[in-house]
């Protein structure tokens, strides 16, 4: 059989066929941290078990199950590959940009199911320093209301951009941002590039 | 089977048949504009016509009933877009025709027209389905009154196979008045169509799903119903069709349905039994799965089935490397972020539709695929099972 034009890379076809690190022992598993996100309606769902090096604060161990597509199952295989002997802070500032790299790029519609991994890595994170009394390091991803006549927050930026919005309109078509008083349409402009720049470019 | 690429997704395109091929190699020399009246053009003329009449009798048409389009969808475009014309005098639309009812389990090539005419002000009224994917006559009856002016309803869905009543439908509408159109691009070719038996006023059927070439297909105009081209701008097909027509496209149509009315009645049965051994072979060796469409009006060959806690497009691909092409209902695939419309119009949830895969049989399917795919089958879910979030928690 010859194998032509296979949509993915040769790094994403092998993380793929043969993925590492998953959680097939969730029950014996002892996780010093654990995160969920996603959900089986919406077409995909990520588990991400860390053990962490207490003394270091370093990872040691990270495990994955999903309920996802090639692009989820190769990009949290790479995830749970980079983050063993990552310092915490280094692995949560992880992007889906990051792993994409590691990947050698996905097809640009395919990013926006990347991004699970590396989402449920950070609250695996925050729940490791919720277990062990360091409410302090505990990282918050908030929500912050951008459009305030239609009440869209930068969270639903973020996801109109991963979903494909473009330009400004596209952001209009998917959210309604910015089409009461518009007067939000700079800072939505420039969240737009950032996002764009944060999942998209230089992969 | 390794080292073979077992196919398996005949409802989104077929391999020519053979002899099709050869046809069409045969015809390569016939480049005359079947318009003109010499020589060149008269042997191309002759083909076309002569397809015309093959296609004509296939399903029970008189030839002049008969136009040739580049695409199911652009057949299905004419039929929704000219008779909704709201141009002041269009003779396509004498009656002004400002309400249309179709179903939401439609082509998207219906869907998206229906909806860009919506936003014309055409009023468009969409007819549910069953779990099983039928809509409800009841419904049709109550739904299409004097203001309807065009109904459109596929024969079969490309999907889940799910066959409707036609017959009753087109009686349905004709009684109150109202024209009918089928999009019967998966069933000619798959099971007898015959308009007259039917008594439709539209139907369109495409090349490439019956073992022929893409890029041709046919649409039915009964005698005397209304009709304006979409494409103006000259006298081919009768002025229903501007453009110079794809002769070698037309050659490989009609060889393909002269193969087609030889053995189809025989490729039906057979695939009725591969369709059947492929379903007692998934539900023998994998748990928790589904069947979507209905269990006897359903093309011959489509079986459509859901994995609890397996995503479709990981099965596809898993499947692709093992040789193996089927396509899904699942969001992942397609690109668009939504799961199957069809699927979720039949009532099931989302999680189905993104577990869902389609495997349509064809004629050049033999019993050893299908026992290859039941081989393969368990171990790719198996595998995605393992490692989905989805599957234990089910179990529980």
């Amino acid at each position: 059989m010859t194998e032509t034009n296979w949509a993915y890379t040769d790094a994403v076809k092998e993380h793929f066929m043969n993925p590492k690190n998953i959680l097939t022992d969730e029950e014996s598993y002892q996780e010093d941290g654990k995160g969920v996100t996603g959900n089986v309606k919406c077409g995909d769902e990520m588990i991400v078990a860390i053990k962490v090096d207490k003394e270091k604060g370093i990872i040691t161990d990270c495990k994955w199950k999903t309920f996802g597509c090639a692009s989820a199952i190769a990009s949290t295989s790479v995830l749970s590959e980079m983050v063993k002997g990552m310092k915490l802070d280094d692995a949560y500032n992880l992007s889906a940009k990051d792993i994409n790299r590691e990947l050698g790029g996905l097809p640009e519609h395919k990013v926006h199911c990347s991004v699970l991994g590396d989402k449920a890595l950070r609250i695996a994170i925050n729940d490791y320093y919720m277990r062990n009394g360091m409410e302090d390091k505990v990282q918050r991803e908030e929500e912050r209301i951008v459009c305030k006549c239609m009440n869209i927050t930068d969270q639903e930026i973020e996801h109109a951009v991963l979903d494909g919005a473009r330009t400004f309109y596209d952001l209009q078509e998917m959210s309604k941002v910015g089409t009461g008083c518009g007067e939000c349409k700079e800072e939505v402009t420039q969240l737009l590039e950032a996002y764009k720049a944060k999942h998209f470019c230089e992969v | 089977m390794p080292g073979k690429e077992i196919y398996m997704d005949n409802n989104a395109t077929t391999p020519l048949h053979p002899e099709v091929k050869k046809a069409m190699i045969d015809a390569m020399g016939i480049f005359g504009n079947p318009s003109s009246l010499h020589a060149p053009g008269r042997r191309a003329r002759q083909l076309t016509e002569e397809v015309r009449e093959k296609v004509a009798s296939f399903i029970g048409a008189s030839p002049d009933e008969v136009m040739f389009a580049g695409s199911g969808s652009e057949a299905n475009n004419t039929v929704l877009s000219v008779l909704t014309c709201q141009t002041k005098g269009c003779e396509s639309n004498p009656n002004g025709i400002a309400e249309i009812i179709t179903t939401t389990i439609e082509h998207p090539c219906v869907l998206e027209t229906s909806r860009c005419l919506h936003e014309q002000g055409v009023n468009v009224l969409y007819l549910d389905v069953d779990q099983y994917g039928k809509i409800d006559i009841e419904q049709l009856k109550h739904l299409v009154t004097e203001r309807t002016g065009l109904v459109s309803v596929m024969m079969a869905n490309n999907e889940i196979g799910t066959i409707q009543d036609i017959r009753t439908i087109a009686e349905v509408v004709r009684e109150r008045g109202a024209l009918f159109h089928t999009d019967a691009v998966q069933a000619v070719g798959k099971i007898p169509v015959n308009v007259e038996e039917l008594n439709v006023d539209y139907l369109t059927l495409s090349g490439h799903k019956l073992y022929g070439p893409k890029g041709i297909a046919a649409l039915y105009v009964r005698k005397g119903v209304p009709f304006c081209p979409l494409i103006r701008g000259g006298h081919q097909e009768r002025g229903r069709r501007a453009g110079t027509e794809n002769t070698l496209g037309i050659v490989g149509l009609g060889k393909a349905i002269e193969v087609r009315s030889q053995e189809m009645e025989a490729e039906e049965k057979r695939l009725l039994a591969l369709k059947a051994a492929l379903k007692r072979g998934i539900e023998e060796n994998i748990p928790d799965v589904q069947f979507i469409g209905h269990p006897t009006d359903c093309l011959p060959g489509t079986l459509n089935v859901s994995f609890d806690g397996a995503e479709g497009e990981a099965i596809i691909l898993y499947l692709d490397l093992e040789g193996i092409a089927v396509s899904t209902g699942s969001a992942c695939a397609s690109g668009s972020l939504d799961p199957s419309h069809v699927i979720l119009a039949t009532g099931l949830p989302a999680e189905c539709a993104h577990g869902s895969i389609r495997i349509s049989l064809g004629r050049e399917n033999t019993m050893e695929e299908v026992e290859y795919m039941i081989d393969t089958l368990p171990r790719v879910i198996g595998k995605i099972r393992d490692m989905s979030t989805a599957y234990k928690r089910r179990q529980q």
